[in-house]
């Protein structure tokens, strides 16, 4: 049951898709950027450590400096309650609810959506969630093993895969290829793998495009004309689109440049990605948990002397995915990042390790839409230049470089 | 009256009446159509793209119109001499400087349909070339030389490209054949069904490419991607190829039309 | 550190009036302040030149407060106070007009609280209501005070043994005593089966537990005693009133609110006791609510107001008159005004001026309000103890 896709009367009106309330204020704001890279965290005060929920603008405690802190997710219940009438069209689509409050062991309380399995007293374990709006929201799941997706409330916060319809816009690369075998694996009811021309004749007795559930479709990202026509020819529904495509070369801007090879990297990896987004955007936002996955390279943080293309490509890339997921807001599907380093490929011989299996990349892909996470950095690589990234950009642009 | 010399005003009525054919020998200039691949280290051609600026809509609420965008080699396209590197000092080597009159030649057609439909590599040499002559008669000078492989069926298909681990399979001449056709019959150029004047495996002949060696070393053109050939009786079709005026262009896409007496 | 209150000679409450309620209006909140204006000319022959203080409190006079009611009005005070508190914004429009008149400040204060209810006027008042019901509240299921006050009343229920019978009592009393009241939106008898039966709202507060939301207006007059004698108004006197915010902010659940702080204080300087108070008139946005001042005002022991509910009638004719007028749960929730009719409620028994039914005798009444639900609990809470005089 929890892996059904949604299935409607044809002759039925067509269902209008809410979102649940949108508003917050700044400091909520920066937890739910945090929310997004499946962090945890409150503030903490910096001069009593005292740590405060919900976000405030001064310690309550000593009016100090408050700054963001990873904290422990474990909680008791306190109370609970099962909504069953509110005013907000997006909660009366999916009513009941049940949200509780929590104790947590980091010391605040807060309330919290509430898993179909916990109760007042029992221990929880509070994961901080991105709603339907793109807004943290904290779920309380019980503690140890237990399958959350048979909870109706969480499959709202998450992107299943099972019995869903997703495309890979680019299978004929090895990441696209690693997508399409874990979708498959998950359960996916089809899988479309797109193949970027030309069409190879291998292409009939490739293992990949030969599994069960899995159909090609000839789609280049860089033709309007083809994504129009691979959309068309998909048809029905289509809830997740997974982008794989990129033009890695290398090459510098006075140096061993390669205008035709910069130009065809920022056709596939920015426009490439506007024509998915343009074409497939209106299909995902009518299924009940559209998605849009985005595969792109850490080089996207900073310019890259060796790579200038690839990297200013991949930044593009990076823009037009943030502007996209915050148009689509409004439309509930989930726009998900996932950045990788170098790939364990062909387009990366030259790379020294490490380099990221897309294999791997493929179950991080899995991973973040089982989360619904919005940003994910899969390998040391990426993960270690997001974090030097965000701890100081400029000083990120110049260690790159070095 | 006419003012028109009784050569042309035949033309126009022979055409209008219809015992001139005006045969298309272009494909369709389409986003999927197949372009040349090169091995990747090298730039790689440029498919065609179509996107709309507007039709009847917001961006042009009366007018249609789209922006394209393509290598000068996509699609039914003309080679000119300085797009080889053995052309390159050759006098009005590019298409802007190609003499109006070389629009405008009669053909030949050579049919090795047969032989490709047999073995997609197959090689067209000086040896084939003249036993075809003496079947057929020879290859007058300055005519269009086509190659009429049946290629041009298989598009649409994986078999076009034909391109494997090794690389692409395609029907093509070897040096020998270009020497002859060049040097001994003084061919205007070489017309192709294929992406390419050259075989899928010519890289690997002895003299690698000889087709656009030795073509544009001796200021001859190409024809490439081009359909209907076997709309064409062996001699008499003229044809007419005239290539954007792009300046300093290499190679033009362009419509190839030939001019078809019938019986 | 606390400093005696100082005793509120000099100053008397008086006027009390009730713009009747409607459940939709298209009125503006002003529409309503300007309703409750005329009553009070009707009544005690003011005009705008008579007010020269103004404390008012409202949700939906956007982008207006007290500032452009004065002139919407008419009005030129020497004294103006806006009160944002809700539920405790009678109580505490009370206290600040009765320091400004004992001071001097001002010599005739009118208290008013209006506020509208259009169409979907609820949802949208909601959503922008605070920084945290925005950020921590609203997102979890969008259940509106419901779901907050759930959470409190299974919490309580829990901790301290109430069953939904108790509560149910209270609503069924509240009902009992809206039936005189001609003015309060449901006065249809109430059974305890009906409460039982009601469906569940958000568990465990079910449909008898919640308000209806309205448009109303309330109004009263704080004065002197000269020139309340002057206009012929019957009035009460002060004895005591205590005001506390954010109270036991370390307490996970609110089980208890601010009043405990200082109720001590109120009993002592008023000189009385609870025995002493002849009617009861606390804030009731939910019966759990209700309970709660009835423990944290000193009426019952902590942890034994299931008992004291038990063995306890309140109804008008009963030992503890409670919400006389039916309280929010059965005469409607006008928005601030809610906050303002345990005030006019509890003036008019005292001075047996009654909208329906009179308590036998009522001399002293004690008021409660509890406001503002921030986050997950009631905010600001206060309270006073009114004293009718000859």
């Amino acid at each position: 049951m929890s892996g059904a896709r949604e299935k409607r009367d044809p002759l039925a009106r067509k269902r209008l898709r809410h979102v649940p309330p949108g508003a917050r204020s700044r400091a909520m704001h920066a937890l739910s950027a945090r929310a997004a890279q499946g962090r945890l965290v409150m503030q903490a005060c910096s001069d009593c450590d005292k740590v405060t929920y919900p976000p405030r603008d001064a310690c309550p405690a000593c009016w100090g400096e408050l700054g963001w802190r990873e904290q422990p997710a474990g909680a008791q219940v306190l109370c609970e309650t099962t909504v069953r009438v509110s005013t907000d069209p997006y909660f009366r689509d999916h009513m009941p609810w049940r949200m509780g409050k929590v104790q947590m062991d980091a010391g605040p309380v807060a309330l919290v959506h509430l898993h179909a399995a916990l109760h007042p007293g029992d221990r929880a374990h509070v994961r901080a969630m991105v709603d339907r709006g793109g807004n943290a929201a904290l779920f309380a799941i019980p503690e140890g093993a237990i399958d959350l997706m048979s909870d109706p409330q969480w499959r709202e916060f998450v992107v299943p895969v099972a019995g869903r319809i997703a495309l890979v816009s680019d299978a004929r690369n090895a990441i696209g290829r690693a997508v399409v075998r874990e979708l498959q694996t998950a359960g996916a009811e089809l899988v479309v793998a797109g193949l970027p021309g030309p069409a190879l004749a291998s292409d009939a007795y490739d293992a990949v495009y030969a599994l069960d559930r899995v159909q090609t479709i000839a789609l280049d990202v860089t033709d309007p004309v083809s994504v129009a026509e691979a959309a068309s020819r998909i048809g029905g529904p289509l809830d997740i689109v997974v982008n794989t495509a990129r033009h890695v070369r290398t090459g510098g801007m006075s140096a061993g440049n390669a205008l035709v090879e910069q130009r065809r990297a920022l056709e596939v990896s920015a426009m490439g990605l506007s024509r998915l987004a343009a074409t497939f955007a209106p299909i995902l936002a009518g299924r009940p948990n559209g998605a849009f996955v985005d595969v792109l390279s850490s080089a996207a943080l900073a310019g890259d002397a060796g790579n200038a293309g690839f990297a200013a490509a991949e930044a593009a890339r990076l823009s037009l995915l943030q502007a996209f997921r915050h148009e689509m807001r409004g439309t509930g599907v989930r726009v998900l990042s996932v950045f990788t380093g170098p790939v364990d490929d062909s387009d990366h011989q030259h790379a020294p390790p490490p380099k990221v299996p897309p294999v791997r990349i493929a179950g991080a892909i899995a991973e973040a839409l089982a989360n619904g996470r919005e940003e994910t950095c899969v390998g040391d690589v990426a993960a270690d230049a997001m974090m030097r990234w965000l701890a100081d950009p400029s000083l990120y642009v110049r260690e790159k470089n070095l | 009256m006419s003012t028109t010399p009784a050569l042309l005003s035949d033309l126009a009525v022979a055409i209008a009446g219809g015992s001139i054919e005006i045969v298309d020998l272009t494909n369709v200039l389409s986003s999927d159509f197949p372009v040349i691949v090169l091995p990747s280290e090298f730039g790689q051609c440029e498919p065609f793209r179509i996107e709309t600026v507007s039709r009847y809509d917001g961006n042009g609420p009366a007018w249609y119109w789209n922006n394209i965008s393509m290598n000068e080699h996509t699609g039914t396209h003309f080679d000119a001499p300085a797009h080889w590197i053995t052309g390159k000092d050759v006098p009005n080597g590019t298409v802007d400087a190609v003499a109006p009159r070389d629009f405008f030649h009669p053909a030949v057609v050579v049919d090795i349909s047969a032989q490709a439909a047999e073995d997609e590599d197959f090689v067209v040499t000086r040896a084939f070339l003249e036993e075809w002559e003496n079947a057929n008669g020879p290859i007058p000078p300055r005519h269009w030389v086509l190659l009429r492989s049946d290629w041009s069926k298989k598009v649409g298909t994986v078999s076009y490209l034909n391109l494997r681990e090794d690389g692409a399979h395609s029907p093509g001449p070897d040096a020998g054949a270009m020497r002859f056709l060049v040097h001994e019959r003084d061919c205007v150029g070489l017309g192709v069904e294929t992406v390419g004047t050259d075989a899928g495996q010519a890289s690997h002949f002895d003299e690698p490419l000889p087709a656009h060696s030795i073509l544009h070393g001796n200021g001859r053109f190409g024809l490439q991607c081009l359909t209907n050939l076997d709309q064409l009786p062996t001699f008499g079709a003229m044809i007419v190829a005239m290539p954007l005026k792009i300046k300093g262009g290499s190679g033009s896409p362009l419509r190839v039309a030939a001019m078809v007496p019938k019986a | 550190m606390t400093r005696r209150q100082a005793p509120y000679d000099g100053v008397v409450v008086c006027a009390p009036v009730t713009v009747p309620y409607r459940r939709f209006s298209a009125e503006p909140a002003h529409w309503w302040a300007g309703r409750a204006l005329r009553q009070l000319r009707d009544e005690a022959g003011l005009t705008p030149a008579d007010i020269d203080g103004f404390c008012f409190a409202s949700f939906s006079s956007g982008p207006d407060t007290a500032v452009g009611l004065t002139q919407h009005l008419g009005l030129c005070p020497r004294w103006l106070d806006h009160i944002p508190t809700g539920g405790a914004s009678g109580v505490m429009a009370l206290r600040r007009a009765a320091r400004a008149v004992q001071c001097g400040d001002a010599e005739l204060v009118v208290c008013l609280a209006a506020d509208t209810n259009q169409i979907d006027s609820f949802r949208h008042s909601l959503s922008g209501f605070s920084r945290f019901s925005q950020d921590a509240v609203y997102p979890y299921g969008f259940g509106g005070p419901n779901a907050t006050f759930a959470l409190i009343t299974d919490a309580y229920m829990r901790e301290y043994g109430v069953t939904r019978a108790e509560f149910g009592k209270l609503c069924v009393a509240q009902r009992a005593n809206a039936g005189s009241n001609p003015v309060a939106l449901q006065r249809k008898p109430l059974s305890m089966e009906a409460y039982m039966a009601a469906r569940p709202i958000a568990d465990p507060v079910h449909l008898f537990d919640c308000v209806m939301p309205c448009a109303g207006a309330e109004a009263f007059i704080v004065t002197t005693p000269e020139r309340a004698e002057q206009l012929k108004l019957p009035m009460a006197q002060v004895l005591a009133t205590i005001e506390r915010h954010n109270a036991f902010a370390e307490d996970p659940v609110q089980l208890r609110g601010g009043w405990v702080l200082d109720i001590d204080q109120l009993w002592e300087a008023a000189r009385i006791t609870p025995t002493d108070v002849d009617t009861l008139q606390v804030y009731d946005d939910y019966p759990v609510i209700v309970a709660m001042q009835i423990e944290d005002l000193g009426f019952c022991p902590k942890g034994e107001v299931a008992r004291f509910i038990r063995e306890t009638d309140f109804t008008i004719e009963g030992n503890l008159p409670l919400n006389t007028n039916g309280g929010q749960l059965s005469a409607g929730q006008a928005g601030a005004a809610g906050g303002f009719q345990n005030m006019t409620e509890g003036l008019r028994q005292i001075l047996h001026r009654p909208l329906g039914a009179q308590v036998p005798q009522a001399k002293i009444a004690a008021v409660s309000g509890f406001g503002l639900v921030n986050f997950d609990r009631g905010v600001c809470t206060g309270a006073a103890l009114l004293e009718a005089l000859p």
